[in-house]
This record gives structure tokens, sequence and C-alpha cells, in this order.
């Protein structure tokens, strides 16, 4: 087992004998699932409105009616829930005082970065995967078209990989792990805030660079099932960005 | 195996250490003495590379602190002041953990862990979670930690904090044990741990070393002169004035009960021969007649009060030797 393995390991095992990943991921199915049904009820009542008005058959589009509306409203709960995912991974180390002890041993801070950026990674892939059973369900009682579906999973994927690593950066940057997780949000808020700046700034350059810098219209794009290599540069680098910062800051405190 | 050349460490603009210079040879036991917020901490966490000196070169085994920090960490088993342990591991699971980060594997790893595990007797826990053990478990298991990878340098910060006196000579012993194959760092406020388990001892203070040299040679280096303590019997009242009439003597300090006196008489001078027959003739009536050493306990609060180090020693023999002024101030 190479010392990245023995982290994530280790990770691994501190969530799931801590009650945050039950709690988390409770909350985090619960709202899924509510919202899903909620959507599908909604999409339900639009159709039999459509066949009185229509009469006879009406066609329903669930990728627009209830896939789209669901990631959409996933942006919220990601941006509450995977700060809290997060908070601890950095900040609880340097409570117990045992971040001394991973710096001093033989390993480097990226692979300890890596190794704790990834654990809470598999964490929120494996949650994601249980949503995956409301498609399938829904696939028994009606027909859709899976390319959005999977491109809205990378996008829940890309977008929360890209707040885990921001989650991440917070909690490197404290001992508190309250302090770290409302770092986490309001530093995600003020991604998703900008976007209205950008709006309002139009079409002018700096809107445009403002826009960009937000993760909204990119996400937008994959929700809409649209592969552009550009929001897939947006968060890669967004994403490689902040592990940068994290391994910077985590690097640092021996040169304080 | 350890050369610390000139290190300075400053917070801003707090100094923490000031042109610290020691070294350490292969298999010796060097104690860290000093007070709260002396700098043994500091310089701790300079040796395990937690962070580099602000000047100055630190070198374990031959490599440098900052520039080889992997090679030195690789050799180096340290154990903080606060255990490293994480509550929600079994000490099994833990020790793993720690053999992996060293990059320990397979059968090396399980036969380091069980030696670890033999070695600080932690065999009747191995399957408990850490977070239940209690303070003396955790230490223990952080002391195991360190010697994990057995590795050839040990740095450890007070060590038998928190153990019973049981452990505490248990732990002594071990790192007794490990002198002559070891080189080991160990930071105490504790003095008789630096006696007992030290060839030699650092006193440092206010971010500087003050003194360096073996418990006894320190001891003897600050003594300025010799003490005698004799209980009489039957004092006279005059005993003072009639002891100091005694060649050779050159003071007399009333003791803590009343028939006890202190001699004091000039170095190299044993006058108990001279002391016994005067008092014998004089049918004082002798109990008893001893000299009185200083133990590092006087010369650590000499040194780290005064701060002036072994070239200015204050002449001060209540300090020194007989704590009964003080005691006399306490009774009611």
């Amino acid at each position: 087992m190479t010392p990245v393995q023995a982290i994530i390991a280790k990770e691994l095992r501190g969530y799931f004998v801590s009650p945050i990943v039950y709690v988390v991921g409770a909350v985090f199915l619960l709202i899924f699932g509510f919202l899903s049904y909620l959507y599908v009820e909604f999409a339900g009542a639009q159709a039999i409105q459509l066949m009185q008005m229509q009469g006879g058959m009406a066609q329903i589009n669930l990728n627009d009616l209830v896939f789209r509306n669901l990631f959409a409203s996933m942006r919220f709960v990601l941006l509450i829930i995977l700060p809290i995912l997060t908070m601890r991974l950095f900040a609880e180390e340097r409570k117990l005082r045992t971040f001394e002890f991973l710096m001093t041993s033989p390993i480097g801070a990226h692979e300890i970065v890596a190794g704790k950026f990834i654990s809470a990674l598999l964490i929120y892939l494996g949650l994601l995967g249980v949503t995956g059973l409301v498609p399938t369900i829904l696939m028994l009682f009606s027909d859709f078209d899976w390319n959005p579906i999977l491109t809205g999973y990378l996008g829940m994927a890309l977008l929360g990989a890209f707040f885990l690593s921001v989650g991440l950066f917070a909690s490197a940057i404290t001992e508190n792990q309250i302090v770290a997780a409302f770092v986490g949000f309001g530093t995600l808020l003020t991604f998703w805030l900008i976007s209205g700046l950008g709006a309002l700034l139009g079409d002018t350059p700096a809107g445009q660079i403002i826009t960009y810098i937000s993760f909204m219209s990119h996400y937008e794009h994959l929700v809409r099932g649209l592969i552009d290599t550009s929001d897939l540069v947006y968060f890669g680098s967004g994403l490689a960005l902040m592990l940068f910062l994290t391994h910077r800051v985590v690097e640092s405190t021996r040169w304080k | 195996m350890i050369d610390v050349q000139n290190i300075t460490k400053r917070y801003g603009h707090h100094t923490a250490i000031d042109r610290v210079t020691f070294s350490v040879a292969k298999g010796e036991v060097l104690a860290f003495l000093g007070p709260n917020g002396a700098g043994k901490t500091t310089t701790m966490r300079i040796l395990t590379c937690f962070m580099p000196a602000t000047e100055g070169t630190a070198r374990v085994a031959g490599f440098d602190c900052v520039e080889q920090s992997m090679e030195v960490k690789r050799r180096i088993g340290y154990l903080p002041e606060t255990p490293p342990v994480y509550q929600e591991l079994t000490v099994t699971e833990y020790l793993t953990f720690v053999g992996q980060l060293r990059g320990i594997t397979g059968p090396a790893l399980t036969s380091a862990m069980d030696q670890s595990i033999g070695r600080l007797e932690l065999g009747s826990v191995r399957h408990r979670l850490i977070g239940n053990l209690s303070r003396g478990y955790r230490q223990r298991v952080g002391l195991a930690q360190a010697l994990l990878h057995d590795p050839p340098v040990l740095i450890l910060d007070e060590p038998t904090v928190g153990l019973d006196p049981k452990q505490i000579i248990e732990i002594r012993e071990l790192i007794k044990s490990l002198a002559g194959s070891h080189s080991v760092i160990l930071s105490t406020h504790i003095l008789p741990e630096a006696t007992a388990v030290c060839q030699r001892v650092v006193i440092i203070s206010g971010g500087r070393i003050v003194a360096e040299d073996t418990p006894d040679q320190l001891s003897a280096r600050l003594r300025q002169s010799e003490k005698i303590s004799v209980t009489l019997k039957t004092p006279p009242a005059d005993g003072e004035a009639q002891l100091r009439a005694i060649p050779g003597i050159l003071n007399v300090f009333p003791g803590q009960s009343g028939g006890t006196y202190l001699i004091e008489c000039a170095l190299g001078h044993d006058l108990r021969d001279e002391i016994a027959r005067f008092v014998v003739t004089k049918q004082w009536g002798l109990l008893e007649l001893k000299t009185i050493s200083m133990t590092l306990e006087d010369v650590f609060l000499r040194l780290t009060r005064h701060e002036e180090g072994l070239s200015h020693p204050t002449d001060s023999p209540e300090v020194a030797t007989d704590p009964q002024p003080s005691v006399q101030e306490a009774a009611p």
C-alpha cells in the first residue's frame, strides 16, 4: 500500500466512524429523492393537463421537466453539503496535533492533499451512485433520453469535485471545523453570486470574464446535455488551482 | 548523528531560540532541560523538519534538515508533545497506518508492529480504539509509533508526561536500553529524569543554551564550596560560633531543625573528620554528619533563574544547597 492509499483508507475509516458521512449522506439522498418526487409529480400534473387540452396521449419530456430541474436544484444542495464533508480533513488534524505527525512523516504534502481529496471524492461519488436509482426506477415507467442524464451526472461529479477542492482548501487554512465549513460556503456562494454580476454587465469583456469565472454557466451546459471542452477545462483548472493552493497552505506551515 | 549549528528561530519579533549549537553522537542520550517556553519544542520541530530555522543549519545523520528533509524524516522517530494518535483507530490500525506512511509493508510491518507493541506492553489493548484508552496508554502508543521503524535517531518531547510512576520507570528503562544503538534527544522539565537516563544535559532557557555537560559535572562545576550538614543531640546555645572556630570552615548556617547546622568549607577540603572529632570532644551528641551535593535541580534553578551561565555563578548558598529559608517562611 502506498502512502496515498494509506491516507485514503484512514480517511474513509474516519468518515464512517464519525457521524458526518451518515448525516450528510442521509440529508443528500433525502433531498435528492424528495426533489425527484416533486418534479415527477409536476411532470405528471402537466401531462394530465396536456391530455385534457389535446386529447389522447401527450408526449412528456422527462429530460426537460424532471432531470434538468433536478440537476439545477442540486447545485445549491451540493454547495451546502460538500463543505461539511471536507471541513474536518485538515482542521481536525491541526486541532488534534496529528498534523505535526503527518508533516514529519516521510511523505510529501502533495500526497497528503491527494489522499484526503480522493477520500472525500470517493464518498461523494458513492452518494452520487446511489442517486442513480432515481433514473433507473423512472426508466421502468417512462421513456427518456439517457445522454443528457449522463452529462448531468458528469456535471454533478465535476461540480462536486470542484466544491470539494474548495472545501479542502478552507479546511487547510484553519483548525476550526465550523470556520472551515463557513469559509467553504462563503467561497462557493461568491462563485455563484458573481454570475449575477456577470449577467448585469452583459456582453462586455468584464461581464464575460466574470461569467466564465462563475461555475453556473459551465454546469448549466452539462445539465442541458452539452459537453463543451471549455467547460471541462474550467472544472479541471478550477480543481487543479484549489488543490495547488491547498498544497501551498499545507506546505507553508513549514515556513511560518 | 545530530549536528546543530547556530540555529535561530524568530516568530515575527519574538525570538524563540537564539544561536543554539549542540551535537549528539551516535548512541548518545541527550536531555533537553528547560522551563516551559524555553525553546525545547521549537528546537525539536526544526530537527524533525516540521519547520525550518530562521538562521543556522541542522543536520541529522549527515542530511540537512531543510534541503534533504525526506532523508532526515526517514531516519527520525518523533514523539511530539501531544501524542499524535487518531482516536477513531485501534492501536493495531494506527500502527499499520504509521508503517504504511513509512513504506513498511507485509511481514516486515507485522514484525515491526509486534516488536513495538511488545516493547511498550500494548498487547492487552492492541485491538481497542485509541479514543477509549487512558492518557498513559495514548502516550505509549505515541512512543510505539516513534519506535516502529527502528530509527537511528529518536526525538522525544516529554516522553513520560501522563504516565504513572511505574510506567515512568519502565519508559526510562526503555530509553536507557535504546542508548548505544540509537541517538536520543528527549526534552523534559523533570530533573531526575535527565539524571536517570541521559549521558549529557543541555539546559536551555529563554531560547539560549545556558549549560551543557554531564549531570555530575554540571553540579560539580557550579559548586563553589563543600557543604556539610551536621545534626547534634544537645547543641550548645552558641553552637554556630563554636563550629566556626574550627580551622578551614568558611561559614555556618542554622539548619532546618534545632540541632542541625549547615557548614560551608573551601572547595576540595572535606572537613568531616575534623568536625566529628570536635563535636565528640565537646560531647554534643553527634547524630548525623553528611556532605550535601548540589542536585541537578539546584543547578537548573540557578541557571534558569539568573540566566548568567557558568561563567558568572552567583554566590547564594540558600539557592544552591538549602531550601530551609523558604520552608521557614512558609511555616505559620
